[in-house]
């Protein structure tokens, strides 16, 4: 099962005969496998890794880590899904460590994010206190390299 | 200077690798995607990179003893007993070499006279027939063929023996077939062996890359260690060709022979590549269970893709490499490979640069990722479907 899995998240646009051959197996087991995975809520989807650098879509991202008084009834959860709901925010994370929430929200300017925060995160009951980390360059996403690929060194013998 | 006079006639006729050939053609073009190489595209391990650097940082960079540092021939031998339940004698019977190319001269070197004859089973790598060549000893090819899975069988070594064999050369798991030879088929080709003078040169390089069935080493069979020099490395497995690291293990009087020429010729292998293998065989196990499970990944999918194209391909059970029939386009070898290489800027292998008998296949390398793979597969499906060629 994880083997399947494995591969998916690196590669999801496999074909199922692909896939198949891959593992040994039929293209009709392949199919159910990833009908049950998807139906059991283990695989949540399936998206492009964009680097919007390379577009002419001027977008900004920015890591908002936030230290939150837990609710007495709802502990972290119940804020957590309030600002999960904003459109804008991409993940939100329980962390340890140094703060409680970890944010990730992408807007179209720096101005815009910092809005956002100051306006929808700041002051929501239980946030204490919001630091703003903007993306400044991507090297290295979902173990995709962003950076231009090594030229491939081989062939020489 | 006239150097035509010169130069040494024997190693100025033979002729040149037609691997490098193609090598050199898709160098020069944009956009080429490769399925050619020989190598794995995992770095070195990176505890075995580490203490390499470890050894570097502490000065330990002079020359080991000839025949290698002794922690690395126990390594070694423990190694080998491990894999192939075969036990060598670290101090007279194990050399650390230059890669297994150095072992394989050496083995031909230490053993060939003008005269002798070599039974060289083809397709296979390119090194064994020049290299007894030079030793002034017949190179004997052995057809190996499709519909025998590229297995040697023993009845054409048996009908190849004459007084004058001195050697086989066993090259299984194979390079370019992906061949392997099992215990069954081993044990009909040591009733052929045992009780005559010919010894078995079992080149077992790719041995830790067989998918389904474990490798089995000839000299592990009854009466087969005293007849078999076995040469191994670090390359293929651990993913360290650049370090140049081989081995060859054998009966003591043989070992003799080939130590005595590796220092007049080497002096010793790297020393550092050879602190890094130690590293290797203690604590590489994982690294080479991860590297296999990855192959065989790919493997299946590329054998699976060129039989829905109509190239038909036997199953390769090692190394990694795929073998496939490129008989139904009409082309030769040559052709198909250049036509495929011009046209969609793919560039694999003719067959026929492993021996004649190799004519009518290509060599397809999975050292490459899943990515890279199928792109390749897509340009090959789209070759032979403009070409009408697609089944």
């Amino acid at each position: 099962m994880d083997k399947l899995l494995k591969i998916l998240a690196k590669d999801a646009r496999l074909t199922n005969a692909q896939l198949a051959a891959m593992l040994n197996t039929t293209e009709a087991d392949v199919a159910e496998r990833i009908a049950t995975l998807e139906k059991a809520g283990v695989i949540r989807g399936y998206q492009a890794l964009v680097d919007w650098d390379k577009t002419d879509r001027e977008l900004v991202t920015a890591e908002i880590n936030l230290k939150i008084a837990p609710s007495k009834e709802t502990g972290f959860d119940g804020i957590a899904e309030i600002i999960m709901s904003f459109d804008e925010v991409e993940s939100v994370s329980l962390m340890s460590g140094g703060y409680d929430l970890s944010v990730i929200i992408t807007g179209r300017s720096f101005k815009d994010v910092a809005m956002f925060v100051a306006k929808r995160l700041s002051p929501l009951d239980g946030v204490l206190s919001t630091a703003t980390h903007f993306v400044l360059k991507r090297y290295k996403e979902r173990g995709v390299l962003f950076t231009n690929e090594e030229k491939d060194e081989r062939g020489q013998v | 200077m006239n150097y035509d006079k010169l130069l040494n006639r024997t190693l100025a006729e033979l002729k040149p690798s037609g691997i490098r050939k193609f090598f050199d053609i898709a160098a020069e073009m944009e956009d080429v995607i490769s399925l050619s190489v020989g190598e794995p595209d995992f770095a070195t391990p990176w505890h075995i990179r580490q203490t390499a650097i470890h050894t570097l940082e502490k000065g330990r960079t002079w020359y080991s003893p000839n025949a290698g540092l002794l922690r690395l021939r126990e390594a070694i031998a423990a190694y080998v007993a491990r894999h192939d339940g075969v036990t060598y004698d670290p101090k007279t019977e194990i050399l650390v070499t230059v890669g297994g190319s150095e072992a394989i001269d050496l083995c031909l070197r230490a053993l060939l006279s003008p005269g002798d004859e070599v039974l060289i089973p083809e397709p296979s790598f390119v090194c064994y027939d020049p290299l007894t060549r030079l030793t002034g000893a017949t190179p004997v090819p052995l057809t190996t063929r499709a519909e025998d899975a590229f297995r040697l069988k023993a009845e054409t070594v048996r009908a190849a023996i004459t007084p004058h064999t001195k050697l086989l050369v066993l090259p299984f798991p194979n390079n370019p077939t992906g061949a392997i030879m099992p215990r069954e088929e081993l044990e009909e080709l040591a009733d052929v062996l045992r009780g005559t003078d010919i010894m078995v040169l079992s080149d077992e390089i790719y041995s830790e890359l067989t998918y389904g069935r474990e490798h089995v080493s000839i000299a592990s069979l009854p009466g087969m260690q005293e007849r078999t020099l076995l040469v191994s490395g670090f390359s293929k497995a651990f993913a360290m060709t650049g370090w140049r690291l081989g081995y060859a293990c054998g009966p003591a009087p043989v070992m003799k022979l080939l130590t005595k020429l590796h220092q007049y010729a080497i002096m010793c292998a790297p020393t550092t590549a050879q602190h890094a293998a130690i590293e290797a065989l203690e604590n590489g196990d994982e690294d080479v269970l991860h590297m296999r499970e990855e192959y065989d990944m790919r493997r299946r999918l590329i054998v699976d893709a060129l039989n829905r194209m109509g190239l038909t391909c036997f199953e390769p059970e090692g190394a990694f490499y795929v073998f496939p029939s490129i008989r139904s386009t009409g082309m030769t070898s040559e052709e198909f490979c250049h036509r495929l290489l011009t046209e969609k800027h793919v560039a694999v292998i003719p067959g026929n640069a492993f021996g004649d008998c190799g004519e009518g296949f290509i060599r397809i390398s999975y050292c490459y990722s899943v990515k890279h793979i199928t792109e390749a597969l897509e340009r090959i499906h789209a070759f032979l479907e403009e070409n009408g060629l697609c089944k």
